[in-house]
């Protein structure tokens, strides 16, 4: 094992009490849990000082959100000690880890979307069959927890009409009111604008004046460097190190999360852009609902560059994708290579698209570029299976070639495990996503589409994947990228538009701006405010 | 890993489901007085005791690969297609019109019109269901199961009105021209001179049930069209992503489904001993087919396994109620528990065993 040793010592059994006489607020001993033949926690031991902010960061399927479902009462550990505040407790449901002082603020929140904050805050943990006395008490105790934390949440307000920061904060208040006394946060800023994060951080840090432990889960690594005490690794279902914050840094962390050296910046020369390939004009977008999602969009991508689209999910970037790969109506312009594309009629669905040279790697694998059970040689025909190359004859798909296609994919993009027949649910998010850029990549489109390219991906592959697009790019192909991730965007595109509310706020060059413009951008400033 | 091996899934879940089914069905035997033991070997003996029964059984069997085949290709686009029932009386309506309104010279003629006509007919049968179906998202259940209902009125008021033979109070056609009568397998066996089946009425098509499953595997597994519709079936979202038509495949899907059934009423018309079309022409092939479908995984070799099966069943419970005093609505227990366990109760059987070999698989792990 190259990994680093960790910095603190072992535990005994009989010791749960540290040096310095102060328990722990959580302390875990020796967690194991095992699913079927995986492994996805191995005797895992971790303490946590009351007060402080631990971070837990780890790849996709390192163990993390295991290890957290298994302190929230949803699994049992299959060995291994759980002690609160230094007295073994035992989590058999999250009724229990409510009573032990511990709330938990998920990645997906759960709120019922058309209850007040107040009756979401309140929904569980009612006093009695009358609602009335309840909700009064709650009222009270809302606003004292409201502004002692500076949370400014107003508990009349109709979840489905307050953003999604103000949501998170109502988790977070939901748990204060169940008298958590640890945090447990999960990916809290996936969802979020920088100035959203900023805020939530600025929450996190007053909780922890207040005394609160907080355990904050992410794979983000700056989060981890700016916020967090004391950041514990986990890497295939081990805790690899727990190190303060302080005494390591990004390049360290990603080495431990990963085990080898990580290129954390995309390495790129500058572009050289040439005609224009995809030109869209005032192209607008309305959903089924009759919401209006893309509002008069126009840009256009040349040969040899990456047009990154910045912006908080849910602002028209994924209706713009699906528009693209011919899965959306809208109206307006499209030309590619000054042919129109069809928008609305028989040639807008995604096999004319294909055939005109449009590849398209979706936001969402699992629901949209995969078919989870199907095998990865017929994911890979998947949308190309009208291909000459892949027929025996009129009538007969040609599965040989199909196979032997996918295995050569699978080495060249290093998939593993390199098994065409297995099914893609049984792949890693990773390799899932590797499967799919091999198969819209190798088409050597003119355009490329790519939706949060490395969403759920771990580190190393998303490395291999960027140098995929980068070398698409240098081949002289356009390609549109639209991702959350800032720094991906900051990182791969040749020029940056922002989305918000389905326009686009403005356009940047990535070495003339920075994260803060960009996020104000995505808040939905001007171009004259932000600047 | 799903958590079970292959062979797990296709023969240990139903060997399973079957057994238990056997031991409700002793319990049923012992409630009624019957003796068990005498009882099962009675329905063995008349599945497959002598040649007669097992020409028997086999008739049933290509009835229930039909039906099988029509639910299981409907179920790999995520489609129930529960109508098999109307489709067939369809396909009866069908062929009985071309066999009794046109003159054929020959029984292949008359083999490849009447196939023809009944797969056409059992697909316009589903073709409204579909449609709604496809374009405006009414559920396939309901309205299949209604067109049941509606084909059943249908047939009657054909075989009690304009296809009636004159002077006749039998509401069915009369027997079709001797030229469309198919061959028996008796007669087949006795151009080489065995003497087989008795005088059963299993025929030519059962052959033509084989290639359907033929043409099915290959439909599914092995073209352009299969893979779509098993696209459509797994993923919608996805299919939507690659540009699959949801609103085509689904009709076409439905289509094919509806026409295999109504190519079993080419077995159960122009292929019986007095060939012509009465009114229970379907005869509940249709639901049966369903568990066929389910117990076969819906791939044409385990339907045929099944079919096999279910065929033994209700060819074996027929003589089982006529050789003893034990009630035919008995019969129609032993095969609705058969029913049960292998088709509605197949999760209860099938997710124990696979936490079994999931924790199998732990400990091997362990081990290493």
């Amino acid at each position: 094992m190259a990994s680093p040793p960790p910095t603190l010592p072992p535990y005994s059994a009989e010791r749960c009490i540290d040096m310095n006489d102060i328990a722990p607020a959580i302390e875990l001993k020796g967690i194991s849990k095992a699913f079927g033949p995986v492994q996805a926690n191995k005797d895992i031991s971790i303490r946590v000082m009351p007060g402080t902010i631990h971070g837990i960061i780890g790849e996709n399927g390192a163990g993390k959100s295991t290890l957290m479902s298994i302190l929230y009462g949803f699994y049992k550990a299959d060995a291994g000690e759980v002690f609160i505040s230094g007295v073994k407790t035992e989590i058999p449901d999250s009724q229990a880890a409510i009573s032990a002082g511990i709330g938990m603020v998920f990645q997906h929140f759960k709120l019922v979307k058309n209850f007040s904050v107040l009756e979401n805050v309140v929904l569980g943990a009612e006093d009695g069959a009358l609602l009335k006395p309840s909700l009064r008490k709650a009222r009270k105790q809302l606003t004292a927890l409201s502004e002692e934390y500076e949370l400014n949440v107003d508990p009349d307000a109709i979840i489905e009409d307050i953003g999604v920061g103000m949501q998170q904060r109502v988790e977070i208040l939901k748990a204060l009111y169940r008298q958590a006394d640890i945090l447990i946060l999960d990916e809290p800023t996936g969802v979020l604008t920088p100035a959203e994060a900023d805020q939530l951080f600025r929450i996190l840090g007053r909780l922890k004046e207040e005394g609160k432990t907080i355990i904050l889960i992410t794979h983000k690594l700056r989060e981890i460097m700016d916020i967090t005490d004391t950041v514990s690794v986990m890497r295939r279902g081990e805790m690899t190190s727990t190190v303060k914050t302080s005494e390591t840094n990004p390049a360290d962390l990603a080495e431990r999360m990963v085990g080898r050296k990580v290129l954390l910046r995309v390495d790129k020369v500058p572009a050289q852009p040439k005609d224009v390939v995809l030109d869209v004009r005032n192209l607008n977008v309305t959903d089924d609902k009759g919401v209006h999602r893309v509002k008069d969009v126009s840009f256009n991508i040349r040969a040899g560059e990456i047009l990154g689209i910045a912006g908080v999910s849910g602002n028209g970037q994924s209706e713009l994708l699906e528009v693209l790969g011919g899965y959306e109506k809208a109206t307006g312009e499209i030309y590619l290579n000054g042919d129109q594309l069809d928008l609305t009629g028989d040639k807008s669905d995604g096999q004319s698209r294909r055939a005109r040279g449009i590849a398209h790697v979706p936001e969402d694998r699992q629901q949209e570029g995969l078919i989870m059970d199907f095998a990865a040689w017929e994911n890979t025909a998947f949308g190309y299976h009208h291909d000459p190359r892949y027929q025996r004859n009129r009538l007969l798909m040609d599965n040989a070639a199909i196979l032997k296609d996918t295995q050569e994919k699978m080495d060249r993009f290093d998939v593993r495990p390199p098994n065409p027949m297995l099914a893609a649910k049984n792949f890693s998010g990773g390799n899932q996503q590797k499967i799919v850029v091999a198969r819209e990549i190798e088409r050597n489109p003119d355009v490329l589409l790519v939706g949060q390219p490395t969403r759920g991906v771990d580190i190393g592959a998303i490395e291999f994947i960027h140098q995929q697009i980068v070398a698409l790019r240098d081949a002289g192909k356009a390609i549109l990228l639209v991702s959350v991730e800032l720094e991906e965007i900051m990182g791969l595109s040749d020029r940056i538009a922002v989305m918000f509310d389905g326009q686009i706020m403005g356009e940047r060059l990535p070495n003339e701006t920075d994260e803060k413009e960009l996020g104000l951008l995505m808040a939905g400033m001007t171009d004259g405010e932000a600047a | 890993m799903d958590g079970m091996p292959k062979w797990a899934d296709v023969v240990l879940v139903p060997v399973i489901s079957l057994i238990l089914a056997a031991i409700i069905s002793v319990i049923v035997f012992m409630a009624i007085g019957q003796n068990p033991w005498e009882a099962i070997k009675l329905m063995a003996y008349g599945a497959v005791g002598t040649s007669d029964f097992l020409g028997y059984t086999l008739f049933y069997a290509t009835n229930f690969i039909f039906t099988g085949l029509c639910v299981a290709v409907a179920f790999h686009a995520s489609l129930f297609n529960i109508g098999g029932e109307g489709q067939v009386l369809l396909g009866g309506l069908g062929a009985a019109i071309v066999c009794i309104f046109i003159p054929w010279p020959h029984w292949t003629l008359a083999l490849v019109a009447g196939s023809a006509a009944a797969a056409l007919f059992g697909a316009l049968w589903v073709v409204i269901p579909a449609y709604l179906q496809a374009r405006r998202g009414s559920h396939i259940v309901i309205t299949t199961i209604m067109f049941n209902f509606m084909a059943s009125g249908l047939l009657i008021f054909m075989l009690a009105g304009p296809l009636k033979p004159a002077g006749t109070m039998q509401v069915a056609t009369g027997i079709f021209p001797e030229a469309t009568h198919l061959p028996s397998l008796h007669d087949l066996a006795g151009v080489f001179g065995l003497d087989l089946f008795g005088r059963s009425p299993v025929n030519i098509s059962i052959f033509l049930a084989l290639a359907a499953c033929v043409g099915v595997w290959a439909l599914i597994w092995h073209t352009r069209l299969g893979f779509e519709i098993r696209a459509l079936g797994r993923s919608e979202s996805a299919a939507k992503y690659s540009g699959i038509s949801a609103v085509n495949i689904t009709m076409i899907a439905l289509l094919i489904s509806g026409g295999l059934a109504g190519m079993m009423a080419v077995n159960n018309t122009m292929g019986i001993n007095s060939p012509q079309l009465v009114d229970n022409a379907a005869g509940g092939a249709g639901f049966i087919g369903i568990a066929v479908a389910l117990m076969g995984r819906n791939h044409p070799v385990g339907i045929v396994i099944a079919a096999l099966l279910f065929g033994a069943l209700y060819q074996g419970g027929a003589e089982l109620s006529a050789a003893t005093s034990v009630q035919v609505q008995i019969v129609v227990v032993i095969q609705a528990l058969v029913i049960m366990f292998t088709g509605a109760l197949d999760e209860m059987v099938r997710s124990p065993i696979r936490k079994i070999f999931l924790r199998m698989d732990r400990s091997s792990v362990a081990g290493e």
